[in-house]
């Protein structure tokens, strides 16, 4: 494990689903300390990116390497990416009737203070938080109040049941929330902003801006330009058709947002050196 | 002396190797017998009990009565009759006394009998509780004690025996009232050869505040235990009695049929909470039922883990109006065990209502059925019932039923039912894991989340035995 070089690579990555190719060699190079946009259409592998990531079972890496703090985590099981600071916020996160959210986060909490075997969780401690393994359940509670205050959660979240009924919204500030609490070194987003009013919008931004810093580095990946107004990326990558087609600054996604995809579809048509 | 020799070859031949790895709390006290009937049964063994107790003629006639049914009466023809029909009635010894007495405080109970509570892991704080709790040990009751303080409210909380020497009256006015032998092939069984259980008595406009608690365990091979239990709510009054259960591990198979019948008089209302979690080679064969008069209300709570094979339907008789019914039940099933369970609610009387919630998990093939019974008498106008039955498969080869049975025969009722199998997910487990859980921990976390409803009825010392025993059933579920 490395404090040096890329925070998370993906190289030559080639994924399939049910025998169906998705991504079709994708490489992609994140530091520590930037924000990175993803974007695309429906269907262009953005979401296959961000499951195969944490190891999802369902998809079969057909080729290349997912990297993350220098080691090839391709073959770790998603329990240990997540131990070694890795997260997802779900695009449709899953309701777990009966567990209410506090014994949840404490839970995961305690969950990522579990020793990898490696130094993986040493940056666990330099958080505004610290895990709930070594910290007793009042400080836990207390934390999770400031959590949720500056996030503006609703207090009557904490004693509901994960997922279980919530509106849309509610689901993507929980995600948040949990993203913000387990402080993890990267955080991929998927699609976070979908479906959000502006107040919910601002809760996602809160969070991002709120955990960044020189060690972390995010992943948004987004169809639209809107999001990316309250959170400025550092790095903007358009993927079509499972693969990575341009990479660029913030104005990338601001060109995207005026002309649409379909110029960079028919830019990307014309004979290079144009 | 004869009789202890023949216990200690019996101990001797057990061979508990490999079984003990599967049941975690498996363990033997050594026996200390100093009665024990033969084997098998007989009108002479039915008499025999009955003379050793030194029982009231009525009771020694009820027993022959109820043993000449149980001979008349054939094995059920439903539910797992392949299980029911290997039970071998003459290799079963049906009445079992320890060398101790009745114990009256916690300082004389037996060291040996801490020691299995200590191996229960019972905290400390529940051990205090324990003040006010008749533990059944063997086929006897052999600690009990009861708080001052319920005493001084006039409350009886005794062992059955005892309950029917000093209360004769009051044990003979309800006694198989509820449950006849007659009503099926086990409380026929129950009724000829019972030993111990509870007997409760709730005077008129007590509250107890605190729940009455017991304890069961079979510690003996071949040993059935037939315990029966009693509890009369007097009108007005309100109680909760909790039944928890272990039982060591044996090779030979081992049956437990128990009785229990409340009375929950009018304006009553009367809880009782079970958790069992027999070793699993027991078959658990169990007959509950409650009537509950005008305005009463009887809730079972029923926790089900271990045993071979689990029936058992708890019943409530609304004979009164505005009496109120509850069946709230969880059971277990990992592999090579059947828990048959589910509810029965009879409405008699007019705005009655009652609601039953199951909730079933199976594991490793393991099988759970849903068995219930909702019945609408005429003129139970007003009636209001709702049936959930939730179950949870945790891979492709366990299995669960439902055989829900709807008689309404009056038309101005409201009957709700919603039933739901669901399988434990890859989506939800990548969800969990994600979050930094292991696939076990996962697993666990969506289990105990599906029996929240029912956990959270039960008092925290429960609770928290509950969700042990869950994770314990849940080790080594991930291949």
């Amino acid at each position: 494990m490395s404090d040096e070089g890329p925070l998370f690579e993906a190289r030559g990555l080639r994924v399939a689903i049910e025998g169906k190719e998705i991504l079709r060699g994708v490489d992609l190079t994140i530091n520590r300390g930037e924000v990175h946009a993803l974007m695309g259409r429906n269907g262009s592998g953005k979401s296959t990116l961000a499951y195969v990531a944490l190891g999802h079972p369902h998809y079969e890496v057909l080729g290349g390497q997912i990297l993350y703090k220098g080691v090839d985590v391709t073959e770790l099981d998603t329990d240990v990416r997540a131990r070694m600071g890795m997260f997802l916020a779900f695009q449709y996160p899953m309701a777990i009737p009966g567990v209410t959210v506090s014994k949840f986060m404490h839970s995961a909490l305690k969950a990522r203070a579990t020793d990898n075997g490696d130094d993986s969780n040493s940056s666990n401690g330099q958080g505004s938080f610290k895990t709930a393994g070594t910290i007793p359940i009042r400080e836990f509670r207390q934390n999770l109040t400031k959590a949720m205050d500056l996030l503006g959660v609703d207090k009557s979240f904490t004693g509901r049941y994960v997922n279980d009924g919530f509106s849309g919204g509610e689901k993507k500030r929980l995600e948040i929330l949990q993203m913000f609490m387990l402080q993890p070194e990267f955080s991929i987003l998927d699609e976070t902003d979908s479906g959000l009013d502006i107040d919910a919008l601002k809760t996602v931004a809160e969070g991002v801006n709120a955990t960044r810093s020189p060690e972390r580095s995010h992943l948004v990946i987004t169809h639209y330009q809107r999001v990316l107004n309250y959170i400025e990326p550092d790095v903007v990558h358009v993927m079509m058709d499972g693969k990575i087609v341009r990479t660029g600054g913030p104005e990338l996604s601001q060109a995207l947002e005026e002309q649409g995809y379909e110029w960079l579809e028919d830019e990307l048509l014309q004979p290079a050196g144009k | 002396m004869a009789q202890s020799q023949e216990t200690q070859e019996v101990v001797d031949k057990t061979d508990v190797s490999g079984i003990n790895d599967d049941y975690k709390y498996g363990f033997h006290d050594p026996e200390v017998s100093v009665f024990k009937v033969d084997k098998g049964l007989t009108a002479d063994t039915v008499r025999a009990i009955s003379a050793k107790k030194e029982e009231p003629a009525w009771m020694t006639e009820f027993r022959l009565e109820a043993f000449k049914t149980f001979q008349e009466k054939p094995m059920p023809k439903w539910g797992n009759t392949s299980l029911l029909n290997s039970i071998d009635f003459d290799e079963i010894y049906y009445y079992l006394k320890p060398a101790e007495q009745m114990e009256n405080s916690w300082d004389d109970v037996p060291e040996y009998i801490k020691n299995t509570f200590e191996k229960l892991g019972i905290p400390e704080a529940e051990r205090k509780f324990l003040a006010g709790v008749s533990a059944q040990y063997e086929s006897e009751v052999v600690y009990h004690s009861l708080q001052e303080e319920i005493e001084k409210q006039g409350v009886i909380f005794t062992d059955m025996d005892t309950g029917l020497r000093e209360y004769e009256d009051l044990v003979k006015k309800y006694w198989a009232t509820v449950i006849p032998p007659a009503d099926n092939k086990f409380a026929a069984l129950n009724s000829s050869v019972w030993s111990g259980g509870s007997f409760v008595y709730i005077p008129p406009g007590v509250e107890v505040t605190m729940p009455l608690q017991a304890y069961f365990r079979i510690n003996s091979e071949n040993m059935g235990q037939f315990e029966r239990t009693m509890i009369i709510a007097d009108e007005g009054s309100r109680v909760h009695y909790i039944e928890g259960c272990t039982a060591p591990t044996y090779v030979a198979d081992s049956l437990h049929s128990a009785v229990v019948e409340l009375i929950a008089l009018p304006g009553s209302h009367l809880r009782y909470t079970t958790i069992q979690n027999w070793s699993k080679n027991v078959y658990n064969l169990v007959t509950k039922r409650a009537i509950a008069y005008e305005n009463a209300t009887v809730e079972w709570v029923d926790g089900n883990l271990g045993s071979k094979l689990t029936m058992k339907f708890p019943c409530v008789y609304l004979v009164g109006e505005g009496a109120h019914g509850e069946i709230l039940s969880v059971a277990f099933s990992n592999a090579g065990q059947h828990q048959d369970a589910g509810a029965k609610i009879y409405h008699v009387a007019p705005n009655t209502t009652s609601r039953i919630t199951s909730k079933s998990i199976s594991k490793g093939g393991g099988r759970s059925s849903y068995r219930g019974m909702v019945k609408v008498y005429p003129g139970a106008v007003g009636s209001k019932v709702h049936v959930e039955c939730d179950a949870l498969l945790m891979d492709k080869d366990s299995r669960s039923d439902t055989y829900p049975t709807m008689e309404i025969a009056e038309e101005q009722v409201q009957v709700e039912h919603e039933a739901r199998v669901s399988k434990v997910g890859d989506e939800q487990l990548f969800y969990l894991m994600s979050r930094g859980l292991t696939e076990e921990e996962a697993l666990v976390m969506v289990v105990n989340g599906f029996i929240e409803p029912f956990v959270k009825e039960l008092p925290m010392e429960y609770a928290v035995e509950l969700n042990r025993l869950i994770q314990l059933e849940m080790e080594g579920s991930v291949g």
